[in-house]
């Protein structure tokens, strides 16, 4: 059948600048560029582009410019370029579309609606290079009284307390599979969450016993396929997660295509390789709360209650009173996942149509919680397409007790958001598995930059908080007082729980 | 405040508590370590469970057991467990290396994803059993619920199997990844088939024996015959089977098996548009 899908990236090469080094030849993983020895000239199939930037990076002469193909079917708001190319690109194959990344449309974003407030006159401001600044977070059940004994003299806690993931700053590294992306690039976030004093969450595909080193700074994750869970997998970690859902894909399971399961993560997942991973959309043992409590303390037995047990959900729409169940479930920290969420390969339909907001779904869990005084005995992790320490902050004020990044983290890394990681050749080499292309990310590079993108964030966050009049991190938690809202309706602003600004 | 951040359990707490449970429902007895779980959370079970196992102890009883959950999780090594009662749900989950006979019947979640080891039960066993499987036997003698066997799955030389005297219910083996799933159906009346529906939907590896036929079947399964590697299997998993619960092998074996196996090992391959 022939396509009637046309490219939708030009490639526009400077032959003056070109020297013919074939850079961009070999940096291209979809064969976009090619040399014709004959002409002496370097062509390229706009058809294959998907606009990464690889090439444009790695040319040494700049001779590389990526334009948005010009030919665009007729203008229309309605029938946009995207929906007819999706609706043509069905018709000649009669699948789903998939894609990667996190929603890539402008309709769910509220951070830039919230804004923050700063201390002028009346109460003074703290400047950060000089004064302190707490970042550090804990993470776990926090008791719903704290009881002193005296001990000659000395107050002493007599509360026991529950086990808690201390942080140096309230950020983590979201669950990002070992098959979706490499070993170098599980490596890179085990080496800068350890440098940092932070965590890794490995995503559901197990951790190869190379990391096992940095387990005192991994979330090992179980989902419903139990991919790579066993017993030395649970011990080793400094919590578990068990994923219920995802941001970008509510409600559906997950299927890493055979050509991604090599060797190495054949070991990992513990599966033969080039099958598919298949994973079920509900995990079959849980269909109610009292399933998931009986999850949470399987996996606390299992590793003798030494282990924080996390819960994943995605934003939707009955998010508060689902939160409510799985506090009462047992679980010691929450982590919700916006619509905006990132992933290696989701449905573009589900992606983009699927979930609720986080900013919302943060306001209205932490709300309901505080309502049935059970907010101190779980913390709240919000991820789903944070990028920024501004989002972050503000994540912080409406009730979350930390974030989780991926995509910003991969971006860091090198991904330039070009939303094919479900290929599986990924030209900064990360979405790969492929041993050649995948020796693109160098882990010790990799691992500073992630390391430096945790430090300018952390400084950001101490320079807002400073502004804010506040030197602990604590001290914002559900400080919704910082915020104001801009452009929003009763209704919005209600659920967020904050003011209109002026107000 | 960090100093005081500690484990919820503090050890000296935890010591005495062991003391005093040890001391009213654990008894040595020629070797083996008799527990009466009468009246008691499986939290507290568990504990002295651990505390034998880490003790090196080969051989535990447990009497009197009426619904404690997680029974054979986080123990390690060769160590064999005779439960008398009704364990509860997730028997023998995430477990690694014990056997545990069951005297009696087991509730849900029996074997949740096992790593290693075995499980005999005399009785049934509830929904889910077997569930994420990766290793290990599991031994029915009667029937067993929903959901059995679902997402098993085999690496290497990890081949779970679950072998199932009597029927099961519906979503047998679904997404089943690997590993062998035997159900003999022995308490179905004359000329009664298995009724049992979507067997094996979305099944991408490992293999079912199905004696006699199932009701229906899921479209990624494919039914093929018996030969030589599956008859030799089947014999030795059946002869098993009966040493535990004394049928008879050669009666069991002379009955019409189907093997179910998937179509492909990338069932959902062409669901894409790329």
């Amino acid at each position: 059948m022939k396509s009637y899908l046309s490219s939708e990236y030009i490639v526009e090469r400077d032959q003056d600048r070109c020297i013919r080094c074939e850079v961009c030849v070999n940096q291209c993983t979809y064969e976009t560029h090619y040399y014709d020895s004959e002409d002496d000239v370097v062509y390229s199939r706009n058809e294959n582009c998907t606009n990464c930037q690889r090439c444009v990076a790695f040319c040494p002469t700049q001779a590389i410019t990526i334009k948005k193909n010009p030919n665009f079917y007729r203008e229309n708001a309605n029938w946009t370029q995207e929906a007819i190319m999706a609706v043509k690109k069905q018709a000649e194959t009669g699948g789903i579309i998939l894609t990667g990344m996190g929603c890539d449309k402008p309709h769910f974003t509220y951070w830039d609606r919230l804004l923050l407030n700063a201390s002028q006159v009346t109460n003074p401001s703290i400047d950060p290079l000089r004064e302190p600044m707490e970042l550090r977070t804990y993470l776990g059940a926090k008791p719903d009284r704290l009881e002193m004994d005296m001990e000659n003299g000395d107050m002493v806690l007599k509360t026991k307390l529950a086990l808690q993931l201390c942080l140096e700053t309230p950020i983590l590294f979201s669950a990002i599979s070992y098959g979706s992306t490499s070993f170098r690039v599980h490596e890179s976030l085990a080496r800068a969450a350890s440098e940092f004093g932070t965590f890794f969450n490995t995503g559901e595909g197990g951790l190869d016993r190379r990391l096992y080193e940095y387990g005192d700074h991994t979330i090992v994750q179980v989902a419903s396929g139990r991919f790579g869970v066993h017993p030395e997998y649970l011990d080793v970690g400094a919590a578990i997660e068990i994923k219920i859902g995802q941001g970008a894909k509510p409600g559906i399971g997950g299927h890493l295509p055979g050509e991604k399961v090599s060797e190495d993560i054949s070991k990992t997942r513990m599966i033969p390789t080039g099958t598919d991973v298949l994973s079920p959309a509900p995990q079959h043992d849980i269909y109610s709360i009292e399933d998931l409590r009986q999850l949470i303390y399987a996996l606390k037995e299992a590793t003798n209650y030494t282990k924080p047990v996390f819960v994943k959900i995605a934003a939707v729409h009955n998010s508060a009173a689902i939160s409510s169940g799985i506090v009462r479930a047992g679980a010691d920290v929450i982590t919700l996942d916006g619509v905006r969420g990132g992933t290696g390969a989701a449905p573009r339909i589900i992606r983009d149509n699927v979930g609720i907001p986080i900013e919302l779904a943060i306001a209205s869990v932490d709300q309901r919680l505080r309502e049935e005084g059970i907010r101190n005995r779980a913390s709240i992790i919000a991820a789903g397409g944070i990028k920024s320490s501004a989002e972050a902050v503000k994540a912080i004020a409406l009730g979350a007790d930390a974030v989780y990044i991926a995509t910003a983290a991969l971006v860091a890394m090198g991904c330039t958001v070009c939303q094919k990681c479900y290929t599986g050749k990924c030209p900064w080499g990360i979405a790969t598995t492929d041993a050649w292309i995948s020796k693109r990310i160098n882990p010790e590079i990799a691992s500073k930059r992630l390391v430096n993108l945790l430090r300018g964030w952390s400084l950001e966050i101490k320079e807002m908080m400073g502004g804010m009049g506040i030197n602990a991190i604590e001290s914002l938690r559900g400080n919704r007082l910082h915020l104001r809202g801009v452009g929003l309706t009763d209704t919005e602003l209600k659920i967020l729980g904050v003011k209109m600004a002026g107000d | 405040m960090e100093e005081n951040i500690e484990p919820m359990i503090n050890e000296e707490t935890a010591t005495k508590f062991n003391a005093k449970l040890l001391s009213t429902h654990l008894k040595i007895e020629n070797g083996i370590a008799k527990i009466n779980a009468e009246g008691i959370y499986y939290r507290e079970l568990n504990t002295i469970l651990r505390t034998i196992n880490g003790n090196g102890t080969k051989k535990i009883e447990i009497h009197n057991v009426f619904g404690q959950r997680y029974i054979g999780t986080d123990l390690k090594g060769d160590v064999q467990i005779n439960i008398y009662g009704t364990p509860g749900n997730d028997l023998g989950a995430f477990m690694k290396g014990p056997r545990v006979v069951v005297h009696g019947n087991a509730q849900d979640c029996c074997g949740n994803t096992m790593d290693h080891g075995q499980i005999v039960i005399h009785g049934r066993a509830g929904d889910i059993t077997g569930y994420s499987m990766r290793g290990g036997k599991i031994f029915i003698r009667d029937y067993a619920g929903y959901r059995v066997g679902i997402h098993m799955k085999e690496y290497r030389d990890k081949r779970p199997c679950l072998v199932i005297g009597g029927t099961t219910q519906d979503f047998l083996g679904e997404y089943m990844a690997g590993g062998v799933l035997v159900v003999l159906g022995l308490n179905l009346k004359e000329g009664k088939h298995h009724n049992t529906n979507f067997v094996g939907t979305g099944m991408h590896g490992g293999t079912m024996y199905i004696r006699g036929k199932v009701s229906h079947i899921g479209k990624e399964v494919e039914v093929v015959d018996l030969e030589e590697d599956d008859r030799r299997l089947l014999r030795s998993l059946i002869n098993e089977f009966c040493s535990h619960f004394g049928f008879d092998a050669d009666k069991i074996l002379d009955h019409n098996f189907h093997k179910l196996i998937p179509v492909s090992y990338r069932p959902y391959g062409r669901l894409y548009a790329y």
